[in-house]
């Protein structure tokens, strides 16, 4: 297991530093490279054919220096790891509990989180936008946590790692009214609770 | 909840008022005065006003049998309390208490300026004293016919001295029953959920704010907090006999029905015993029983068990969602919420489950309560634009009306003992406050006025 870690760790190192090259590369002004050698065979007429575009210089691929031995969720405590949580939340439609196509692929993300953390045990809570009523809204939320939770096991996420809440429309993310609070309010969200 | 133990429930004891239902003699008439002989006797009794006009009631301030503050304020605040409270039920006409402030304070029963009540076109005048003996109060009243200047009514009560409106309610609902054969609710009691302690758990994902169930008298009077558990706690139910209220509560985040006895220093029982998530608990009119719904069989259906939790019974089978159920009042019966057509609505059951029917066809209706007799109604929260009304349903003829109308968002009745008066959560001012108000939509109140309030539920 701690193996795995360790290899997917680099993997992630490695996707985490081309990530950081490729945005500096984009915000760094050019940087000066020596010409492309002239073609072998130049054009007669100069002028007919546009000179050949330069070669793209082939960077030295970015090794890092030394695998880095810390797994960083590993040394995050609870708190930390939920702040900023690698398992994101999804969102539902209006008075709906059904799974959208972006809420699948994100259980789908977190699903393959979770069993790379076999640890990790969470809870999904449920909640709702505040246009509903208070007591019915238990009830959605409920069955948003219950679908969520489903599809992370139809993933291979074992039941027992699993638990559920609802909370209705108590605990709003983001207390204004309007469509983008309600948005964000309607969600399944991820709690880790033991890891 | 581990290390950290339940703090009890705590309540200040309510001033119990021990009734001592202790006929005074009517101190006016001499004996030797002959009574009309053939007139029956509920007819002597019952005040009359004008011919298709209610009788007119006046409550002059009580008397203080004694000069210190304590008296003196407790003879003025009953007189008022008890005006309020035969003026909530609309029975009386109550003729407003500073249009006889010049009339002379009788200094006994005996000296009552009957002449000038009469003048104020009074028919029922309410003469009361107030001593203080001890740490008690004792409290004499007297309903007059003030045309026969004859008592009909009179009674001593004595009580603690902390809560003088406890003898107003008393009062008051003792004339109603004599006078009109009318159960009033001035005695009964609100709980409901809020926040307004502003009390909050900084949980893993966001700072949070908790809810704890609150009481208060059916006015609005003594409200005080009944749970101190630091957590969410909503849909408070009281027990028939007023001396628990089931609630649901968030236990370890996970929510379940608790059972708090709030007279007493205990911490709550647990009857559905976590077997699952276990939400809004109703209690059956004998008070032997709990519905309530949960999800321990993997979707949200009714159940229903014994107060302590045994004889857990299943009630609905729907892959929809079957959540919060409310009892007739004869128990046969239990009007729940389902989303099967796909959208909240009111359903109607046997008590054993069977018999299942819709009674309402609207975009949303949630929370059911069921009128205590006479009426025969549910009300219930009803959709109508962004907002929601209170609407109430006639079980019998199936018509439908509404009694509050876009002011706010209208939302979680509750009915009185009596049927006749509803709590509700309304956001017309702006935050969420409770509410009472007539079954024929007159009679708004304000009940809660700090914080956010919420789910109301009426004491029988």
């Amino acid at each position: 297991m701690k193996k795995r870690a360790d290899g997917s760790l680099m993997c992630l190192m490695a996707v985490f530093l081309l990530i950081v090259w490729s945005g500096c590369a984009k915000r760094q002004p050019p940087v000066a490279r020596p010409a492309p050698p002239p073609p072998a065979a130049a054009p007669a007429t100069p002028g007919v054919r546009p000179p050949a575009p330069p070669q793209p210089v082939s960077e030295p691929p970015v090794v890092p220096p030394e695998p880095v031995p810390i797994d960083e969720l590993a040394t995050k405590t609870l708190d930390e790891l939920n702040r900023d949580s690698p398992l994101g939340p999804v969102f539902f439609e209006y008075d709906s509990a059904e799974l959208p196509a972006d809420a699948q692929a994100q259980l789908t993300t977190n699903a393959a989180v979770l069993k790379q953390r076999a640890t990790w045990v969470i809870t999904i809570e449920g909640h709702c936008d505040e246009r509903g009523t208070a007591e019915y809204n238990l009830a959605l939320g409920e069955r948003r946590a219950a679908a969520a939770r489903t599809y992370l096991m139809s993933l291979g996420i074992a039941a027992d790692r699993v638990k559920t809440v609802s909370y209705g429309k108590e605990f709003p993310f983001d207390p204004g009214n309007t469509e983008a609070a309600y948005a964000k309010n309607r969600r399944a969200h991820f709690v880790i609770t033991a890891k | 909840m581990t290390a950290h133990r339940l703090l009890p429930t705590a309540l200040i004891a309510m001033a119990s008022v021990s009734v001592l239902a202790w006929q005074q003699p009517p101190p006016t008439p001499p004996a030797s005065q002959t009574q009309p002989p053939r007139q029956p006797a509920e007819i002597e009794l019952s005040i009359m006003g004008e011919p298709g006009a209610p009788p007119r009631y006046a409550v002059p301030d009580f008397i203080a049998l004694g000069t210190d503050e304590q008296t003196r304020g407790a003879a003025k605040s009953i007189a008022q309390v008890l005006w309020d409270d035969l003026a909530f039920e609309r029975e009386f006409y109550m003729i407003p208490r500073d249009t006889y402030a010049s009339i002379p304070a009788a200094k006994s029963p005996e000296t009552v300026p009957f002449e000038r009540w009469r003048e104020l076109g009074a028919d029922g005048l309410i003469i009361g004293t107030v001593r203080k003996v001890n740490d008690t109060f004792q409290v004499q009243a007297w309903l007059y016919n003030v045309k026969m200047q004859k008592s009909v009514f009179g009674k001593e009560y004595t009580g603690g001295t902390r809560n003088e409106r406890i003898f107003a309610h008393t009062i008051s609902d003792e004339i109603h029953m004599q006078q009109r054969a009318l159960q009033g609710v001035a005695r009964s009691k609100l709980a409901f959920a809020s926040d307004r302690d502003r009390e909050s758990v900084t949980g893993t994902v966001q700072k949070r704010d908790v809810k704890e169930i609150y009481i208060s008298d059916y006015d609005g009077a003594n409200q005080q907090r009944a749970t101190a558990q630091r957590r969410l706690n909503l849909t408070p139910a009281w027990s028939p006999d007023g001396r628990a209220i089931a609630y649901t509560a968030y236990r370890n985040e996970s929510p379940d029905i608790a059972v708090s006895f709030i007279y007493k220093a205990a911490a709550p029982t647990w009857p559905a015993r976590g077997k699952g998530h276990n939400f809004v608990p109703a209690w059956s009119p004998d008070g032997t029983k709990l519905a309530f719904w949960s999800n321990r069989d993997g979707n949200p259906e009714i159940y229903v068990m014994s107060a302590d939790g045994s004889n857990a019974r299943r009630l609905t089978h729907h892959r929809a969602s079957d959540v919060s159920p409310a009892w007739s009042p004869s128990g046969n019966q239990i009007a729940f919420v389902s989303d099967r057509t796909g959208s909240p609505q009111i359903y109607l059951m046997d008590a054993d489950g069977s018999a299942v029917r819709q009674i309402t066809h609207e975009s949303w209706a949630d929370r059911p309560t069921w009128s205590p007799a006479p009426y025969n109604e549910i009300a219930y929260t009803s959709r109508t634009g962004p907002g929601y009304d209170i609407a109430i349903y006639d079980v019998a003829t199936g018509q439908r009306r509404h009694i509050t109308f876009g002011e706010g968002s209208n939302e979680s009745p509750s009915f009185a003992a009596n049927g006749r008066h509803l709590a509700f959560m309304s956001t017309r001012l702006g935050k969420s406050h409770i509410f009472t108000i007539g079954r024929d939509g007159k009679g708004l109140k304000q009940i809660t006025k700090v914080g956010n309030n919420f789910m109301p539920n009426w004491s029988r």
